[in-house]
């Protein structure tokens, strides 16, 4: 069974152990700076929403890349960015609709969330399990994949708000 | 069933996988006119700054991929459709029949029709064969003029710098990319330029090229000192890929009319990309945005509607760039420029270089143009695409513009 990130805003405390986790996972840093997750913070209403890529099944930024360097890892079902061949051209990050491909200035290249290879470290760091890794059939995430559906030409353009 | 797909570019290539995708046993061809495996145009930039060989502009890096999808590649030119009889004349002379029929046969490059454009030293930029060219004459020390600073003139910018050459860039209008950059971005691109060693002459024309003797070229301009160089690259405009079709019956204007399901007047032919006057999603108006993103979903619901008789309706593609010139990152969605009655909030920062517009029509945000920001840039596209009621967000949005992210997940 594939897993996938579960995200449960309302668990989170805003620590930043993923975004910490993550950056050091995957540039060698503690710096959140450079996190594929990112914690952001809503001071109005005391809100911290962690945000990723839902490796969406549309993969917009696997479909605009136009030399193959984003693709598919059968086993997890991350969208993976390859880094040699991708030439830093950022057309995926204007394509994704939400925003979770961003382009790297310091190695001229993107990146994004690959599950840390099926063992993401965001949700083994976080404290309270406002992010999980779990069967796909069960997420949360369902709602920022609908999400993805308003946004592909294939389905109705009137989108709710809910 | 066969399935032919005229032109191997990125839309090309998109919608024949995606047709291989829906129907298994379909028989697929899909038609190249040039030598080269299939590759993106996009790439070129990266090929000429020497940050990837030419396999790196191949669209599919593994050399089997198509075969291996069962796709056959056919490497001819098409010289003619006959859609009477589902035919399809190729340059060597010989025919092929298809039950339905792609056309993605993009653009070509356009010249001005000025004295001396044809020299040995001028070149559009637009094929793997033209960068091939380019490379071999821009080389450290040469003085080149580029004509032009529209999108493709500004994409190519800094790979020629990174060759060394002494660069002018010659450009028409007022300002640099204006079909991307309100005058207030323009205008910081190009004192961003000069401030790397770009010469840019805006509101300037080339009006002829002449022979020289230092250089091989002279070019020489409207209102300033002729410049010399040996190497002109024009990058003025494109137009679609259409000449082939003229003697055909399919239905053309700037580029061949499509209807929401990306058919041609004729049932069982299809167009998308650069070729398609496809469907704007923010001014539901008809026409040719010749860009990658566009290119693709194009080439993604045609496939789709081939297969599985116009299932999916293509309700417009938002208009979108993003550029990098030298460091300093522009992107423009949708309305950027703005609309009627529409409102708009904006931040300038002259000093760093950093410009974020977003333009609003009520409740909705409809296009921004920026320089200097690019995280989670895409969130534009959803919330453009998604039409989210902003609600209490616009007037956040109004006072602070860089909270586009937030806006975006507080509605979802
Ligand atoms: C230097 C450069 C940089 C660019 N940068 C960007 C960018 O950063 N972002 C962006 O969005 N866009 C960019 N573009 C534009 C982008 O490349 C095009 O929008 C995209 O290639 C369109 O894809 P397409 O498949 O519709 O057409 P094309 O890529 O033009 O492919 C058309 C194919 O059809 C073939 N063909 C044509 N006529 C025939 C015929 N009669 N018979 C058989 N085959 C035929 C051609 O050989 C070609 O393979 C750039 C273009 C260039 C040149």
């Amino acid at each position: 069974m594939e897993k996938s990130l579960v995200i449960n805003p309302d668990k989170c405390t805003g620590c930043l152990q993923c975004e910490m986790a993550c950056s050091y996972e995957n540039e060698g840093v503690f710096n959140p700076a450079k996190s594929r997750i990112k914690v952001f913070t809503f001071h109005q209403e005391g809100r911290f929403v962690p945000y990723t890529c839902t490796q969406c099944s549309e993969a917009w930024c696997q479909q605009a890349c136009p030399v193959d360097a984003i693709s598919l890892n059968l086993v997890t079902g991350a969208k993976e960015v390859n880094e040699s061949s991708c030439v830093g051209c950022k057309v995926c990050t204007i394509s994704c609709p939400f925003g979770t491909i961003n382009y790297n200035q310091s190695s001229g290249k993107v990146i994004k969330c690959d599950l840390c290879g099926g063992d993401p470290k965001c949700a083994s760091a976080c404290p309270t399990q406002a992010i999980t890794y779990v069967d796909a059939d069960q997420t949360g995430l369902d709602k920022m994949r609908q999400w993805a559906t308003q946004t592909d030409n294939a389905t109705s353009n009137t989108a709710s708000n809910a | 069933m066969h399935y032919i797909i005229i032109g191997a570019g990125p839309s090309g290539v998109i919608a024949s996988e995606n047709i291989r995708k829906l129907d298994q046993n379909a028989q697929i061809t899909l038609i190249k006119g040039h030598k080269e495996p299939p590759y993106s145009r996009m790439a070129i930039p990266y090929f000429l700054e020497e940050k990837i060989t030419e396999d790196g502009t191949h669209i599919r890096h593994k050399s089997n991929s198509f075969n291996e999808q069962g796709i056959t590649l056919v490497n001819e030119l098409v010289s003619e459709v006959k859609t009477k009889d589902n035919t399809l004349v190729l340059s060597d002379g010989s025919e092929l029949v298809y039950d339905k029929l792609l056309v993605s046969t993009g653009a070509i490059a356009t010249s001005p029709p000025i004295e001396g454009i044809n020299s040995n030293h001028v070149y559009n930029c637009w094929t793997l064969e033209d960068a091939r060219n380019i490379a071999k004459k821009a080389i450290p020390g040469s003085s080149l003029v580029l004509m032009g600073a529209g999108f493709i003139g500004c994409i190519i910018l800094e790979s020629l710098l990174k060759r060394g050459v002494n660069l002018t860039v010659v450009e028409m209008g007022d300002r640099m990319v204006p079909r991307m950059m309100d005058e207030s971005a323009g205008g910081l691109l190009k004192s961003w330029c000069e401030s790397k060693g770009v010469r840019i002459l805006t509101s300037e024309q080339v009006i002829s090229i002449s022979e020289a003797k230092a250089k091989p070229l002279q070019v020489n301009l409207k209102n300033s000192d002729p410049l010399s160089a040996d190497l002109v690259i024009c990058a003025t405009g494109v137009k679609s890929n259409t000449g082939f079709l003229e003697s055909s019956d399919i239905k053309l204007d700037q580029g061949i009319l499509v209807n929401e399901f990306l058919q041609t007047n004729i049932e069982n032919v299809y167009a998308s990309g650069d070729v398609a006057q496809g469907l704007d999603f923010s001014d539901q108006s008809w026409s040719i945005q010749a860009i990658q993103p566009t290119a693709v979903e194009h080439g993604r619901i045609a496939a789709i509607n081939m297969v599985e008789n116009n299932s999916c309706v293509h309700h417009g593609s938002i208009n979108m760039n993003i550029l990098d010139t030298m460091g300093l990152i522009s992107t423009s969605f949708g309305q950027w420029m703005g609309v009627e009655g529409g409102e708009e909030s904006v931040l300038l920062d002259e000093q760093n270089f950093r410009y974020l517009n977003l333009q609003f029509k009520g409740e909705h945000l409809v296009g921004i143009s920026s320089l200097g920001h690019t995280q989670h840039i895409g969130v534009v596209r959803g919330l453009i695409r998604g039409k989210v009621k902003l609600g209490v967000w616009k007037e956040r949005l109004m006072n602070d513009p860089t909270r586009l992210m937030e806006a975006y997940i507080a509605n979802i």
